[in-house]
């Protein structure tokens, strides 16, 4: 298939990490730290700072910036900052504490992560994320987060795919949700206190920038419709990953890319759109009528054996299927590491046996997840203490006893290591403008490990970002307010005006959740677990075109003066049809395999991964271009000095 | 299946709202209680109408936002969330009666939308350890009984969802209240704040205008997570502690 203009793209100059200290990779946090200037501390509160969104990364930065005295504004387009989506994560979180005297250290899970991302992530970064886990342990704790203990009333830890030390701290099922409400109760203690003004059920729809410095918001009050702006010094984007594009996925169904799409729109590069993480061990779809995906969190593979029949088509139930024609192929595949491989490798065997014709379940797009074993080895009550949570939403979804009956699991969208590019400082190259947690592109490379995630947004919020937007700030001193009938302000402010009007003009025939299932199910074809040239180019040539249906046929009953939940989700998919354009565009560029990102042309002889350094080691970061119209590529050189790239083996 | 649907809805905070009656065809057993209403909500879009305002988010019954009162019941017949709940708990031919949350701590927004910002400021009172970022010392240098622990976990599963305001015949918060007290005030970390919290929350729970606890139950037989009565008694344990120790300050 041919070119068309957007995939066109140019080259543009080199994007450099300025603020990236150099010497030896274990001592860059500090001198970073050290070299950041600092804010007088009876100054802070003269400085306000915007953060959007109130999960891991949101929740932790707000409140840590208001115990430092600055003035915040924090927003989230939940009824609550409690509901942000992190809530949901269920495995665990990772810190180098080696509790267990098993080997672990700072360096072995900087090596774990680095090499766990396919060695596409920033070698100083993933550094300080493994120095800074073990301070996020003490500082939950401290908060009251009822992590697992043992008799003796020490913390308890599990393993997790991609690693072969116990390092991943938990709370049953729930560990999202109780690290969250530990960072929500902090949050709400400053927002008790009054240094945080909190705006709930508002969302941000653009980013307002003044002589190139971020400098405010637009957001609409999604009670009453109003559409207002806010300013400040700084803004913090921690607004979550863009894997909702897909519209089936393990996310909330609110979460979206509107914050990051329109930060990139206003200059921030979008590094590495292309990498998306597809979880392995999701429960599989039933119909039509699906609204998401349910995540079954990757601990289960700690005790549950993965396997497909041997034989092609085999339709009896598992139970009458002998234990010598079953296939463990995780097991046969990767001796080492077993059921335990990472994500992205598990989520293509599974894809793998699949299309062989052996999978299992309606329309053959299952694995079996089986703990018969470990429930004859532990006892019942041993698997209901780990798993039982698990277990009953599995029964709840499903109608099925996985007590009695195999789980059946299939992969799902879950999380996007791209983002907005971010510097060492977490910075965006738009002055002032900040992204933490999922929403930065920063520390998972091409495939991020199990409990990182949640690692990640604590350490960007808690740690990372309080110390390093004092040296912006000090540099960038309060000088004048922007004032609401600034030209740059009342053009963006007119800009979602028109958008949203337009949407509900239109008058069409269409919902936007039709639109959004169209452009879902076409990145999932074509943008999903393996993905050929030809098939990007046949998605980049139908995108422009439901782009332009969308704005011909598209139907958002109500007025935008009021509670209009169609008009929300029609916005966003505004948005999910250009970010997917790029997706779309990055996986093209990278002719190679890396991680998630699988190119059918660049396999190595036994199917994994190729990846071509002397050609792509570098990170993607995209410029933005105007709708349809090519982006620019701004390539970071990736530098290797402590972990050196190899095939990745999990054999 | 098919259903006859009867949901309340109502345009603002300040107009009248009233039940109105949908019929719903090809449902799916499958089907969650949300993607049924999701497939009545595509139809009255594509017809012109208002399709019907719900809180809703991760749909895996951990965020809480979800929040209807099915057939009289909190989150319907199952104990679970709404989202969790699945068509298959329902009959062919079956009328479902569908409100929001009624509790005058809980004003209706739109519809089945409630306000629920109430339970935040009860959180903001004490609902907390303070604790602020880098002050924390090493994570075992305070060990917790396992009891203890498992304790604070069990009330800590709270979602603040509300249906334990729905379904007191008070509008009562005791349980939402009790499950945050107790989870904190048993654990080490949380002993300095142990009688300031307690005694601010339920201050502030007051104010809010939830009702009194009567003792009732309904609480904990509707609560999703399985947040136990006990906690109630737990709380109430504490307050009079609390009170007692103030008073001889």
């Amino acid at each position: 298939m041919a070119d068309t203009d957007y995939t066109r793209y140019t080259t543009g100059e080199p994007v450099t990490d300025t603020k990236a200290p150099a010497g030896p990779v274990n001592e860059r946090w500090d001198t970073r730290r050290f070299e950041a200037k600092l804010v007088n501390p009876a100054n802070r509160r003269k400085h306000t700072v915007i953060v959007v969104g109130t999960g891991l990364a949101g929740g932790s930065a707000g409140a840590t910036l208001a115990e430092q005295g600055y003035h915040v504004v924090q927003f989230c387009f939940q009824d609550s900052p409690r509901r942000a989506h992190s809530v949901a994560a269920q495995g665990g979180i990772n810190a180098a504490k080696n509790y267990r005297n098993d080997g672990d250290s700072v360096h072995r899970l900087f090596y774990d992560t680095v090499k766990g991302g396919d060695f596409r992530a920033r070698e100083s970064n993933v550094h300080r994320l493994a120095q800074i886990s073990v301070e996020i342990i003490d500082q939950c704790v401290a908060q009251g987060v009822p992590f697992a203990r043992e008799y003796g009333g020490l913390l308890d830890n599990r393993s997790f795919g991609g690693v072969q030390v116990s390092r991943t701290f938990y709370a049953r099922g729930q560990t999202g949700q109780q690290l969250l409400l530990g960072a929500y109760q902090a949050l709400s203690r400053q927002i008790g206190a009054g240094t945080i003004e909190m705006h709930h059920r508002t969302e941000m729809l653009d980013l307002v920038v003044v002589d190139g410095k971020a400098r405010g918001i637009v957001a609409r009050d999604l009670v009453t419709g109003r559409i207002d702006t806010y300013f400040a010094d700084a803004v913090v984007l921690a607004t979550g990953g863009y894997g909702n594009v897909f519209y089936l996925s393990t996310n909330a169904m609110n979460s979206n890319a509107t914050a990051i799409w329109r930060a990139h729109r206003k200059g921030a590069y979008f590094a590495n759109p292309c990498f998306t993480q597809i979880h392995p061990t999701c429960i599989p779809r039933t119909g039509d009528h699906q609204s998401k995906l349910t995540l079954m969190s990757e601990s289960l593979r700690n005790d549950g054996r993965i396997w497909v029949p041997k034989a092609k088509g085999d339709q009896r139930p598992p139970d009458q299927i002998p234990e010598d024609e079953r296939d463990y192929y995780l097991e046969r595949i990767y001796p080492s590491f077993g059921n335990l491989v990472p994500r992205d490798i598990a989520s293509r065997a599974a894809k793998n046996v699949c299309d062989e014709g052996r999978g299992v379940g309606p329309g053959g797009q299952g694995v079996y997840l089986d703990f018969a074993e470990a429930i004859e080895r532990m006892g019942r009550k041993t698997v209901e203490a780990k798993y039982g949570n698990l277990f009953d939403m599995y029964q709840r979804i499903t109608d099925e006893d996985p007590y009695q009956v195999p789980m059946r699991i299939y992969p799902a969208v879950h999380y996007t290591m791209g983002g907005l590019w971010v510097d060492y400082d977490l910075q965006t190259t738009i002055p002032g403008l900040f992204a933490i947690g999922e929403a930065n592109f920063s520390d998972h490379g091409a495939n991020r490990l199990g409990a990182s995630a949640l690692m990640q947004g604590l350490a960007d919020g808690y740690f990372v970002l309080p110390s390093t937007i004092n040296d912006y700030l000090a540099r960038n001193p309060h000088t004048e307010d922007v004032s609401a009938d600034h030209p740059a302000v009342q053009e963006t402010v007119a800009d979602t005006q028109d958008r949203l009007n337009l949407l509900l003009s239109v008058d069409g025939d269409r919902t936007p959740d039709s639109f959004h299932r169209e452009i879902g199910e076409l990145m999932w074809e074509y943008c999903g677990m393996a993905r050929t040239e030809d098939g990007l180019r046949t998605a980049l040539a139908r995108i422009p075109e439901i782009r332009e249906e969308f704005w011909r046929r598209i139907k958002v009953p109500g007025t935008g003066e009021e509670f209009n939940q169609s008009l929300e989700r029609a916005n966003r998919v505004v948005d999910y049809l250009e970010l997917a354009e790029l997706m779309c565009l990055d996986a093209l560029h990278r002719a190679e395999s890396c991680g998630g990102h699988f190119r059918v042309e660049s396999q190595t002889p036994d199917g994994e991964a190729a990846r071509r350094d002397e050609e792509f080691s570098y990170a993607a970061a995209w410029e933005f271009g105007g709708t349809g119209e090519a982006p620019v590529l701004h390539k970071e050189d990736l530098v290797f000095e402590y972990v050196h790239p190899t095939q990745r083996s999990y054999a | 299946m098919k259903l006859t649907l009867r949901v309340w809805r109502q345009k603002n905070a300040d107009e009248p709202g009233a039940m109105s009656t949908y019929q719903v065809d090809d449902i799916s057993q499958d089907m969650s209680f949300l993607e049924m209403l999701d497939t009545l909500n595509e139809e009255l879009t594509l017809k012109g109408e208002d399709p019907v305002a719900f809180d809703h988010d991760c749909r895996e019954g951990i965020c809480g936002a979800c929040s209807l009162v099915i057939n009289g019941d909190a989150h319907g017949p199952e104990r679970t969330t709404t989202c969790q709940l699945h068509m298959r708990s329902f009959s062919d031919g079956d009328t479902i009666d569908i409100e929001p949350w009624r509790a005058s701590a809980f004003p209706v927004i739109k519809d089945l939308v409630v306000d629920r910002t109430a339970f935040d400021r009860v959180i903001q009172s004490g609902g907390y350890i303070s604790a602020p970022t880098g002050t924390a010392p090493e994570a075992h240098a305070t060990p917790v009984p396992k009891p203890d622990a498992d304790y604070a976990f069990e009330n800590a599963e709270c979602i603040g969802c509300g249906a334990c305001v729905a379904a007191c015949p008070n509008g009562s918060a005791m349980l939402f209240t009790a499950a945050k007290v107790s989870h904190l005030n048993v654990l080490p970390q949380g002993a300095p704040e142990r009688e300031s919290r307690v005694l601010d929350m339920v201050a502030t729970m007051d104010a809010e205008g939830f009702g009194g606890c009567t003792l009732a139950g309904e609480c904990a037989t509707a609560c999703p997570k399985g947040i136990p009565l006990f906690s109630i008694t737990n709380m109430n344990k504490e307050w009079l502690r609390a009170t007692r120790k103030s008073g001889k300050r």
